[in-house]
């Protein structure tokens, strides 16, 4: 499984038309990304876009997966198992599934969205939710949160479950308010948890394309706003449609520097969360 | 006193409120979805938010009979079912060598597929690719197997050997003592301890295989090789304006695993956080 992907980095040193590149061109791929036109542009903004990405979606899914958590979890709720099942609902559907029902939904010609957003009043707020290249990611942002919010939501409850109760009543004695309850119990003891999803949505988020594929096409619609890396490389490496001519050995080189991103990345949040404990 | 029961029932009251918005944000866009897929394009968009005036099944109907339908379906679950099965054999037999014998290098092996739970195996798509088309694999359906299998055998390996280090070393000697060979003990006396395990494991792996758009795009072109997603895609290009049409292509392809995960979700989220909280 590693061998495909070190294979594949071998290919960023060359180039060539052919589905095999065999001119070698040294770090000619890497430089062409960072210095040349178009390439330079495109790289850079996809890495922009991928960064903001990737808040939002540590926002929308995981801080506020935390909240729905610690609600859930609070004593004798009712309904519980049942709230944790359906919250896990879209999770299990595929994002292309997803991508293609909000697309349809935010489409102002059917315009579900935009008569439910009347309804409550807030009709002035209304623009072309997937063709305004300000607000288009955060849009495919909350979609994404809507779809994997199951996965914070049943990591850190069963992480909170794993405290011990008699702990949780110490505190509350105490007089500690929920908020100290979440910042000095929960967040320590769920450090290592927290690390985990926020790696799962690190390495998700850089190597994300079905959503943007599904609701903004492979080229990061409107005017590029959606293009994140796994666009970007697949257009690069297999886009054969359209006007662009793929370039194995460009593909090859961006796929080395996701690689090298995810794998910093990886190491950076498991010493973060792995420290102090 | 008092107020703390009054601010305790609000408190509680907000929760239950925040709760029930988030089932109805994640219902809503489900239901709209099946409602629209039981009405005719007209319908769809005259009343968007009511339930159909009458079951319509048409769209269902051009879907199975006029696309073909039921071969998407065929092959996802051709996919899904092998790619599982070499998993289960790949996995159960490492997992009992790593977790069983003591050699050197064994800990340097199962960090090795850690390192691959992490590593997201798209990245080597390009390489992926070069391998099928020499193997002459391009569009066939033996290639998602093979990548599929390949993606499952870290987290089956991760799961497997938590289970077969807590079996305990006795009964394999006590197997030895009746005269057992190392096959037969596998067989006989660890696969049976290990079901739990077997379909944590092939639950785990079901839903990023049967949900996978990626490979498919890159593999297969062949309409008829199609399994769900990539079909899903194709046909929502090609109907574009038929709404009820394309209603009842997202319904019938969020249905299965929708019913497959309600019924198998105390084994699912199980190997989700099993696999992820001990690594």
């Amino acid at each position: 499984m590693i061998l495909p992907i070190i294979q594949s980095m071998r290919f960023s040193f060359f180039t060539g038309t052919g589905i095999i590149p065999d001119q070698f061109v040294g770090f000619g791929n890497y430089k062409k990304l960072f210095t040349q036109f178009p390439f330079k542009e495109r790289f850079f903004n996809v890495l922009k876009n991928n960064i903001t990405f990737f808040i939002l979606v540590m926002i929308f899914q995981n801080v506020y997966g935390f909240i729905l958590a610690v609600l859930l979890t609070r004593k004798n709720v009712f309904g519980e198992k049942a709230f944790r099942t359906l919250f896990f609902v879209p999770t299990a559907l595929s994002v292309i599934i997803v991508g293609f029902v909000f697309k349809l939904i935010f489409n102002p010609v059917w315009g579900v969205f935009d008569q439910v957003l009347r309804g409550i009043g807030l009709g002035n707020i209304i623009r072309p939710w997937l063709g305004d290249p300000a607000i288009a990611l955060p849009i495919l942002a909350l979609v994404t949160a809507w779809h994997n919010i199951g996965i914070p939501v049943i990591f850190f409850t069963t992480g909170i479950d794993s405290i011990d109760k008699d702990i949780i009543d110490a505190g509350m004695i105490d007089g500690v308010g929920v908020l100290g309850e979440i910042r000095h119990l929960i967040i320590p003891i769920l450090k290592p948890i927290i690390g985990i999803v926020t790696i799962l949505t690190f390495v998700g988020n850089f190597s994300e394309f079905e959503i943007v594929y599904s609701m903004e096409t492979a080229y990061g619609n409107p005017e590029y706003a959606t293009d994140v890396f796994g666009s970007f490389f697949y257009r690069t490496a297999f886009g054969t449609v359209m006007n662009n001519v793929n370039d194995i050995g460009l593909g090859a080189a961006l796929a080395s520097i996701m690689f090298l991103i995810i794998f910093i990345g990886v190491v950076f949040f498991l010493r973060i969360s792995r420290k102090e404990n | 006193m008092n107020i703390n029961i009054v601010k305790n029932s609000f408190l509680k009251t907000l929760l239950y409120c925040i709760l029930a918005l988030q089932s109805a944000v994640i219902f809503f866009p489900l239901f709209l979805m099946t409602i629209s897929s039981l009405k005719a394009s007209r319908e769809i968009f005259k009343n968007p938010f009511a339930l159909p005036s009458a079951v319509n099944l048409k769209n269902y109907i051009k879907l199975f009979i006029n696309q073909d339908y039921e071969l998407y379906f065929l092959n996802s679950i051709v996919i899904s079912l092998s790619a599982i099965l070499m998993i289960l054999v790949c996995t159960s037999l490492a997992s009992y060598a790593l977790g069983k014998y003591r050699f050197r290098g064994n800990k340097q092996i199962f960090f090795f597929f850690l390192i691959g739970l992490m590593i997201p195996i798209r990245l080597g798509t390009i390489n992926i690719m070069q391998m099928f088309l020499k193997l002459n694999l391009f569009n066939n359906l033996l290639s998602l197997i093979i990548v599929y299998t390949a993606m499952g055998i870290p987290a089956g390996i991760l799961i497997f050997t938590g289970f077969i280090r807590e079996i305990p070393e006795e009964l394999s000697d006590a197997a030895r003592i009746d005269g057992y060979g190392e096959t037969k003990i596998f067989l006989q006396v660890i696969v049976p301890l290990l079901s739990p395990a077997i379909v944590v494991v092939a639950v785990y792996n079901l839903m990023p295989i049967w949900n996978d758009f990626w490979f498919p795009l890159i593999l297969i072109n062949k309409e008829s090789l199609m399994p769900i997603p990539l079909a899903t895609a194709r046909l929502f290009g090609k109907h574009e304006t038929d709404y009820g049409l394309l209603f009842s292509i997202l319904t019938a392809a969020a249905l299965p695993p929708i019913v497959l995960f309600l019924t198998l979700s105390r084994y699912f989220i199980k190997g989700l956080t099993a696999g992820a909280i001990k690594g």
